[in-house]
């Protein structure tokens, strides 16, 4: 027996048999994905950068409630809310600040008319801070681009709510 | 020629120097890099005299191994208190007094051979005839043969020193556990590798 | 001083041209062997490595070096501001200049000396300055300990790699190294003296200082070891000196035991194929082990390095060294006996 483990270790059998593995993992398929150009699939439920939603009419939905607001822990929310002259409440102002936000999607759960969501874009980096504080227009603007994918995304989820 | 002359020049120039530095210079870091500089241009002169075998020894043992361990040890040093004008000051005159012996031992030198330097005896050239061969193959024939119990000697004084400071400096000591890889590679028997099948689970 | 210009100015151009027809293929070997060794150790991990800048990302490495050149070159406080310039830059000198000596071809040498392979031991004996004088200079911890680190790692395989070099010696009887392929001939050293082959290669591992012997730069214990402190240019010329010194373990590997340029069987396809693709084809080969096992071997324990060396190498390469010299001697094989 000690023969054959000196002759094993001498002979770096252990180290042919990783050299032999490595060069198996060598030219097996590759466990990345070529990422600028290939994706990964994101789930329905991705909380990625945030969004305003609109009605099919164009109204937006949010009607200023300030659940959200309220919820987020980390208080990146900031709403002002005005009435309008149809007399209904909608928000002066909706700001996320995108740097304070930590997207555990407590908005989104706590909204009650769906308005604000959490889309499935996470390439958003800014090269400023500035660029970062959100405000509605670029909310509602994001909402709209991002519409049919975040209405998929809703629809697929909604049988397990 | 002249360009040998240049590069001797240079060299020795640089050996000058950079002796001058190894004593002059305060940090003692400092001191063993210009000590290791000035090695490497004698490896360079022994290059111009076509002694290439030395220069590589010189370069291997001197600079490789001896020159890396002293800085070694100087580095580990804390020298910045240990300078100190003062303490420079009081080796004057022990400098000066090995200086005196030098030059009167040179003056001594050059008094008996009534300064002409062929006076000087020189020993027989005892190697017959080096033409053909390389000056490794020469110094291998010379050493192997006619000086081997003085490099046997050399060898074996090496070779006490080594023991000497092995023995100097080891100590036994109690309770100290140490690893020993071979029984640790051969250990049997006492790790079960189990290939465990899904949903099988093993007896422990 | 004006015949005396004139004399040396055509030789002294001349030698320039030699170098930079060393240098220039030498860089564009370091591009592409850290382009290759960051491939070979993804594809081991089912990566993909650099992919993006270039066809194959194969322009990484110039774009890195692009950005190291406009970064700021950080000079630390309270560092010895003059070695610490001048430690990359001997560590990119020293492996270059052990270049001259090796041969790519029968006839193709820089410098074609009589003690060739005692000027590489020699030179890459030196490298160890660089390291220190980098760890020492930085004025910090990390570094500092990552130069002892180094120093004690190289100059204790250097002590193996000599004997391994002396039992080639031994089998050829020069230490010319143009001889020392010549001499391979009818069979390349790495069959008869397999054990020395595998023991050559583990110490030059350890030599350069790469895995699985990469503790001066372990990033797990010393951020990055001796070059912790460094940034922009100097950081390249360490880089560049510790990829020219793999890249020049390589070619002495292929040089002593893998046969140099010569073809592996002496038969009509293979021997009309210049003998320098066959060295580079050799070089490429050793590279590749030195990538792979970058991938695949775990780091060495400190203590367990210095084992390796002084209590199985050492050792082993001694008797290795009586071994050979008395099978030589017995057998009448000796050469110029």
């Amino acid at each position: 027996m000690k023969i054959i483990n000196f002759l094993k270790s001498f002979l770096l059998l252990d180290f042919l048999k990783a050299f032999y593995l490595a060069q198996k993992y060598f030219f097996r398929k590759k466990a990345t994905i070529n990422y600028p150009f290939e994706k990964g699939k994101l789930s329905p439920r991705f909380r990625g950068e945030h969004a305003l939603r609109r009605y099919p009419s164009g109204e937006e939905r949010c009607i200023g409630c300030k659940l959200c607001e309220a919820v987020c822990p980390a208080q990146a929310i900031t709403i002002e809310t005005q009435p309008r002259d149809d007399g209904t409440r909608r928000t002066l102002r909706y700001d996320i600040d995108m740097v304070k936000c930590i997207y555990c999607g407590l908005c989104e759960e706590s909204c009650p008319v769906d308005a604000i969501v959490q889309g499935p874009n996470f390439e958003f980096t800014t090269e400023t801070r500035k660029e970062l504080y959100y405000t509605k227009e670029k909310l509602l603007e994001n909402g709209d681009r991002w519409e049919t994918v975040i209405a998929e995304n809703l629809e697929a989820d909604a049988k397990y709510r | 020629m002249t360009a040998q002359l240049l590069t001797f020049y240079l060299f020795s120039g640089v050996i000058l120097i950079s002796s001058l530095m190894v004593i002059s210079t305060k940090n003692p870091v400092h001191s063993v890099l210009f000590l290791i500089l000035s090695f490497l241009n004698a490896a360079g002169l022994f290059v111009i005299l076509h002694a290439e075998f030395l220069a590589m020894i010189l370069i291997i043992v001197y600079v490789g191994a001896v020159a890396v361990l002293f800085l070694f040890v100087v580095m580990m040093l804390d020298f910045k208190t240990s300078i100190n004008k003062d303490n420079i000051l009081q080796f004057i005159p022990i400098g000066i007094l090995i200086g005196v012996v030098f030059i009167a031992e040179l003056i001594i030198v050059l008094i008996n051979t009534k300064f002409d330097l062929s006076n000087i005896q020189v020993l027989p050239n005892p190697i017959s005839d080096f033409t053909g061969k390389s000056n490794t193959e020469a110094i291998g024939s010379v050493l192997y043969t006619d000086y081997i119990l003085y490099f046997q000697l050399s060898g074996v004084i090496l070779l006490v020193a080594m023991i000497g400071s092995i023995v100097l400096t080891l100590r036994e000591r109690e309770g100290v556990k140490r690893q020993v890889v071979s029984e640790q590679l051969q250990r049997q028997g006492k790790i079960d590798l189990v290939d465990v099948k899904s949903g099988k689970g093993v007896d422990i | 001083m004006i015949s005396l210009a004139q004399t040396y100015f055509i030789e002294v151009m001349t030698i320039i041209l030699y170098c930079l027809l060393i240098f220039v293929p030498l860089l564009l070997g370091v591009v592409m062997a850290l382009y290759a060794d960051r491939k070979i150790w993804a594809a081991v991990q089912k990566r993909r490595g650099p992919n993006v800048v270039g066809p194959y990302g194969l322009f990484q490495v110039p774009a890195d070096g692009l950005k190291f050149i406009f970064k700021e070159i950080i000079l630390p406080d309270g560092s010895d501001k003059t070695v610490f310039l001048i430690a990359p830059i001997i560590t990119l000198a020293l492996s270059i200049t052990a270049w001259a000596v090796v041969p790519v071809q029968a006839g193709v040498v820089l410098a074609n000396i009589n003690v060739g392979i005692l000027y590489i031991f020699a030179i890459s004996s030196l490298g160890v300055y660089g390291i220190l004088m980098a760890g020492w200079s930085s004025n910090s911890k990390y570094p500092f300990f990552g130069a002892l680190r180094s120093a004690a790692q190289m100059v204790s395989y250097e002590v193996s790699i000599g004997f391994v070099i002396i039992t080639v010696l031994l089998c050829v009887g020069s230490l010319n190294l143009t001889e020392i392929v010549m001499a391979q001939k009818t069979m390349w050293f790495f069959i008869p003296l397999f054990p020395m082959f595998i023991v050559f290669f583990i110490s030059a591992l350890a030599e350069t200082n790469r895995p699985p012997f990469d503790l001066p730069e372990a990033e797990s214990e010393l951020v990055a070891g001796y070059q912790t402190e460094y940034s922009g240019m100097p950081f390249v010329l360490f880089l560049f000196g510790e990829y020219i010194n793999i890249l020049l373990m390589c070619a002495m590997t292929t040089i002593l035991f893998l046969g140099g340029w010569l073809p592996p069987i002496d038969i009509y396809p293979l021997n009309a194929v210049p003998g320098f693709v066959w060295f580079l084809l050799k070089v490429i080969f050793v590279f590749y082990l030195f990538a792979m096992v970058k991938a695949f071997v775990p780091r060495y324990r400190y203590d367990q390095l210095m084992r390796l060396g002084w209590k199985v190498f050492l050792p082993l390469s001694l008797f290795a060294v009586v071994a050979t010299s008395s099978i030589l001697f017995f057998f009448n094989l000796a050469p110029g006996m």
